[in-house]
Formats: structure tokens, C-alpha cells, sequence
């Protein structure tokens, strides 16, 4: 039975630790920023999940085990709002490469980034925003 | 005021699982700070009208689950193809039925999916601008789009109609 767990446990920490090793890859690897924001944040999901089971497996230890969700609940309410608020300033600031885009619905609707700099409290970000696009 | 009681409870059991000790003391210590951090740092209003519905919600959960494994893979498989540079696109997904909790609840399930990222959001209009990695062509955009929707679609039969 220990030897079973044992063994999941490995299987998930090895799996967990080459999901972390292609995010790495893909960081190097992806071509504007945006893309590379997907494997930076993602596939830490799962392959922190992994992880986690993985250390849950071997510890077995109630106290550990409710740390380790918590370690869970955290990344997975944190995770999203950090991907959104650096995708969506590295469009606003044109970190963007178009050239990649099958279709950018975004600029085609001619109201978001813009518009939303205005009817915000504009933070001196539009300025520079226009002066990168011109 | 019932929101705020489930806030308080979530707040101590969370305070109870870091101190990693459930005493009176670490309850009622994690009661007390509950209280103070709300009153501090009130959460604005959420108009949730439905319930939760348990087969919804693990139908949501069991199709999730399956969706983290696959886009991860995909990611995974992307970023070893050598020579091979995935295009991408922005999509724009307008929501059936939006409202602030299914707009938040649909952005956060898509973001914790690999391959998409929710670059800007239309509150008024409810409006998801999603960019996906990998994306081909304006036909595999359209099925992307279908794809958000269904997913608000699960997120509703689980956490019954927003407002």
C-alpha cells in the first residue's frame, strides 16, 4: 500500500516538474509576449497540482495536507489575476506582435483598450500608448 | 449580511489551516480577525440569484479537469516543436447571459486553462477579449468561441442564472 502511494507520488512529482520544465522552454522559446505569458502562468497550474498530490501522497499528514490546499486555493485564485493584469498591459503598451494574430477582435472593435483608458481614470498610460503606436 | 457571515467563516477556516491547528483558540483568534479584516477591507456586493447545483457543478468540474490536462499537454507540445512558431489571435466572446459573478467565474476558468488569456473585459457590454495560443485560422477562432460559451453555458448549470 506504501509502496503504491509511493510510487503515485512519483509519478507526480516527475510529471509536475516537466510540466514546470516546459513552461520554462516555452518562455525561452515563444515569440511576443503575450504567448509567453500562456506558459508562464499555465501550465504552473497543473504541474503545481501535480506537485502538490505528489507531496500530499508522501507526507500524509492532516496538518500538511490542508497547507497544501491552501498553497492551492492561493495560486489558483491569484494565478489568473496576474496573467490578466500583465496581458493586459503589454497590450496596451503594444507588446503585442500582430504579424502572429490570425485576427485581433480587440482593435477591430475600435472601443477597448482606448476607450477604457478614458472612461477610467486615465493613469498617464495612454499618453505613452499612442506614442509607441505612432 | 449572510454574505458576510460565509466571508467571516471562509476567512477563519482559512486562518484555523495556516496556524495548522484547530483550537478554540485559533477559532476564535481567526474569528475576531475575520471580523476586523471586513470591517477594514469590505468586499463590494455580489448579486448572486441562483443556487448550486451539485451534478452541474461536477459536471463543470469533471469537463475542467479535463480541459487543464489536455491544453496543458498542448502547451507543453507547442513549446518543444522546434521550428515551428504557434500564431495566435484575439477573440472577442460575448456572454450569453453576463453578470458580474459569471463574468468573473468564466474569466477565471479560462485562465487557469493553458492557451488562453483574458487580455481585456467589457463590463457594460459583458464582453471577454480572450487570446489564444495556437489558433490557425478564423475557423478554429469560431470554434474557440463556441467553446467559451459552452463553458459559461456548464458555469451556469452549476451555479444556477446570474441576474
Amino acid at each position: 500500500m506504501t509502496a503504491a502511494l509511493d510510487a503515485v507520488a512519483w509519478a507526480c512529482l516527475v510529471a509536475g516538474a516537466l510540466l514546470s520544465l516546459s513552461a520554462g522552454v516555452a518562455l525561452l522559446r515563444f515569440p511576443d509576449l503575450l504567448s509567453r505569458m500562456h506558459a508562464a502562468t499555465k501550465p504552473q497550474v497543473l504541474g503545481l497540482l501535480l506537485v502538490l498530490i505528489g507531496c500530499a501522497l508522501r507526507l500524509r499528514e492532516l496538518v500538511d495536507i490542508t497547507t497544501l490546499l491552501l498553497v492551492l486555493v492561493f495560486q489558483m485564485a491569484t494565478a489568473p489575476v496576474a496573467a490578466h493584469m500583465v496581458g493586459r498591459a503589454a497590450y496596451r503598451a503594444g507588446q503585442c506582435r500582430n504579424d502572429l494574430l490570425v485576427t485581433d477582435e480587440l482593435r477591430r472593435s475600435g472601443s477597448a483598450p482606448v476607450a477604457g483608458l478614458r472612461s477610467s481614470q486615465s493613469d498617464g498610460a495612454g499618453a505613452s500608448e499612442t506614442g509607441r503606436r505612432g | 449580511m449572510r454574505a458576510r457571515a460565509v466571508a467571516a467563516a471562509g476567512l477563519t477556516v482559512i486562518w484555523m489551516l495556516l496556524w495548522g491547528s484547530f483550537t478554540p483558540l485559533t477559532l476564535v483568534g481567526g474569528a475576531v480577525i475575520a471580523v476586523i479584516v471586513l470591517a477594514v477591507f469590505p468586499l463590494p456586493v455580489v448579486t448572486h440569484t441562483g443556487g448550486v447545483h451539485p451534478l452541474g457543478v461536477l459536471r463543470f468540474a469533471g469537463r475542467f479537469a479535463v480541459d487543464l490536462v489536455v491544453s496543458s499537454v498542448q502547451v507543453a507540445v507547442l513549446a518543444f516543436r522546434f521550428g515551428h512558431i504557434p500564431r495566435s489571435a484575439i477573440i472577442a466572446v460575448p456572454l450569453r447571459a453576463p453578470s458580474d459573478l459569471g463574468l468573473t467565474l468564466t474569466a477565471e476558468a479560462l485562465s487557469l486553462v493553458p492557451g488562453s488569456l483574458v487580455v481585456e473585459v467589457d463590463r457594460s457590454l459583458g464582453v471577454l477579449y480572450v487570446h489564444v495560443l495556437g489558433v490557425p485560422d478564423a475557423a478554429a477562432a469560431d470554434r474557440y468561441r463556441r467553446s467559451v460559451l459552452d463553458l459559461e453555458d456548464r458555469l451556469i448549470r452549476a451555479f444556477g442564472r446570474p441576474a
